[in-house]
């Protein structure tokens, strides 16, 4: 059924179906496993997309966040005169 | 200068030698996960956990970070707004993360590239906006949704599968891979996944250190 539909499709998404469980399972090895059920061998493909996409939003949320946090700490460093010196000898 | 360039390299590798004893602990664990997999993934699961990656990834940071705080102090006159901040430290954060990808990956490049697009865009917008002002600004949105109409409509047709769905979603959120084809998308996205994982770990590790010493009380 996958075989007719990839045939099917005018995009140039022609790969074999083994090329694609083999790149989904690398894809998989990196998510961390919280859906983790009985049978690891076979989730499906759009599971794990559906993960990947969600993993990746996580993680420029984090990002986000972290250089927030970073931007609030370069400011208030100025103020305090003896931290000052050892960041500014960190960082300058 | 020399003295000013032998004093500011101890202070990098000091704060790069707390990194790496924090994540000591992870390495190891990767490591030795790593010999057991396969090839390919292999080099790129060692590549981005790596000690020495880190280390090169938290040098950059901090290089890009200093030329962050220049930039902030000198440019008083513009408004400084925490949400810009943020992002300039976030943008020069992927700067750094792509520049250690040594332009291996599409990503990467794509980061990089956009930078230089986005700069020559700042240049030209005051020519084309000296002209008929309206008629620009129409053909322009105009122009983007069509193409966002375009693309909503493939991704909303049944006769793409489920998974060829999620992978053009998957291919979004990736720099640069919106117009490849899966298997590429597939494979930007395992090293786009451990390169941001790297990403938040250093960055972690830098507020630790910053918030450590802000907190920590002065020697009398």
């Amino acid at each position: 059924m996958s075989n007719r539909r990839s045939r099917q499709s005018s995009s140039a998404s022609r790969i074999s179906d083994d090329q694609m469980i083999d790149l989904v399972s690398k894809l998989r090895q990196f998510l961390p496993e919280i859906h983790e059920r009985r049978r690891s061998d076979k989730v499906s493909a759009s599971k794990v997309l559906q993960e990947t996409c969600n993993y990746i939003r996580k993680l420029h949320r984090e990002v986000d966040n972290l250089s927030d946090r970073l931007s609030q700490l370069l400011d208030s460093v100025d103020e305090d005169s003896p931290e000052a010196v050892v960041i500014r000898s960190l960082l300058m | 200068m020399a003295t000013l360039i032998s004093e500011i390299e101890p202070p990098t590798s000091t704060t790069t030698d707390l990194v790496r004893r924090k994540k000591r602990s992870s390495v190891s664990s990767a490591a030795s996960s790593s010999t057991t997999a396969g090839s390919v993934s292999s080099e790129s699961h060692a590549r981005w956990r790596s000690e020495k990656q880190q280390r090169i990834y938290s040098a950059k940071l901090i290089q890009a970070l200093q030329q962050v705080r220049l930039n902030s102090s000198a440019a008083t006159s513009s408004s400084p707004t925490a949400q810009k901040r943020g992002k300039a430290v976030r943008e020069a954060a992927d700067r750094a993360l792509a520049v250690s990808a040594r332009g291996r990956t599409l990503w990467s490049r794509a980061i990089l590239a956009n930078r230089i697009k986005l700069k020559f865009r700042k240049q030209k917008r005051p020519r084309t906006t000296t002209k008929i002002p309206s008629m620009t600004t129409v053909v322009n949105s105009s122009n983007r949704s069509r193409k966002r109409r375009v693309s909503v409509l493939r991704l909303n047709k049944k006769n793409i599968p489920d998974v060829n769905r999620k992978v053009r979603v998957l291919g979004r959120l990736v720099p640069g891979c919106g117009k490849q084809s899966v298997p590429v998308i597939l494979e930007e996205a395992t090293d786009y996944i451990q390169a941001l994982e790297m990403q938040v770990r250093a960055m972690n590790s830098l507020v630790q250190l910053l918030s450590s010493y802000g907190s920590a009380p002065p020697p009398i």
